[in-house]
């Protein structure tokens, strides 16, 4: 009776091992260059293309922000 | 590139509250939730001054210091962000924040148990790059569709800037030598730790005078 007692109390102990282990942290995020699966995505560049996004981007926003470049 | 940043050019904001309207819009973001709002500063006064703020995107993140979950990340260009499956609503960062800009809202889809909502830099979230579930909880990436942010994209007097950093200041430097004043940007150095213009070098407790 004794033996059986501690072995169970010892099967229940044990079972705290079989848990997922909680671990905090983000999901992994992709990058933005790496394009959007939609068809919304702008034509001029090519998606996964570090550099021609960056191009993209700064172009876009010279024209889009900077109006003493447009009418000087 | 550097890093993303906003600049908000107070000589020529209008207070047409475009941004807030095109950010709304963009991500259908819910009634009594603002990622973006139009400040007025000295309301009344003459002289008044409007801004458009929303989250900066700061260098030193405090809302990313507080988290008890950990549940923001910065992305390589700079764009806080964070994951609302982590996220447990206490709104911590909310006290954190200079800004004001984590909002909280209690119903539909982005009110899922009370979970933090605020400004992306039209970067989206974890999920998929443009996938239906990365709208639903964090609104369209913009960003990895090649344009720039709705709200500095809509703006009528392009008083709101967003971009790479070094791009958005050259623009904002290049309008105030031309008009010889309005060096103000209010925000960017609790955003970016850098000092406004006209502002004295920080006095340090107990240093040693040279």
């Amino acid at each position: 009776m004794k033996r059986l007692s501690l072995l169970l109390i010892t099967a229940a102990a044990l079972t705290a091992c079989g848990e997922k282990a909680q671990t905090l942290g983000t999901k992994n995020d992709a990058t933005a260059y790496s394009g959007a699966s939609n068809s919304f995505v702008e034509a001029g560049w090519s998606a996964g293309d570090k550099t021609s996004w960056e191009q993209q981007l700064r172009t876009r926003g010279q024209y889009g922000q900077n109006d003493h470049s447009r009418a000087p | 590139m550097a890093r993303m940043k906003f600049i908000c050019d107070a000589e020529r904001c209008i207070e047409c509250n475009g941004c807030v309207t095109a950010c709304k819009n963009e991500h259908e973001v819910p009634w009594g939730v603002n990622r973006r709002r139009v400040v007025t500063l000295n309301d009344g006064v003459p002289g008044e001054k409007s801004i458009s703020v929303a989250c900066m995107h700061c260098s030193d993140a405090p809302c990313m210091a507080v988290c008890p979950v950990n549940c923001f990340y910065k992305t390589d260009e700079g764009v806080v962000l964070h994951d609302k499956d982590i996220c447990i609503g206490c709104g911590y960062c909310s006290y954190a924040c200079p800004f004001g800009a984590p909002q909280f809202p209690s119903q539909g889809t982005f009110g899922v148990r009370g979970k933090m909502d605020k400004c992306t830099f039209c970067a989206g979230g974890p999920e998929a790059n443009g996938s239906q579930a990365e709208f639903e909880k964090y609104g369209r990436n913009r960003l990895a569709e090649g344009k720039l942010p709705a709200c500095a994209e809509m703006c009528s007097t392009k008083a709101l800037l967003a971009g790479d950093g070094d791009m958005v200041a050259d623009i904002f430097r290049e309008r105030v030598l031309k008009r010889n004043k309005g060096a103000e940007v209010w925000g960017w150095g609790t955003a970016y730790g850098s000092k406004q213009a006209g502002q004295a070098p920080a006095k340090v407790e107990g240093a040693k005078k040279s």
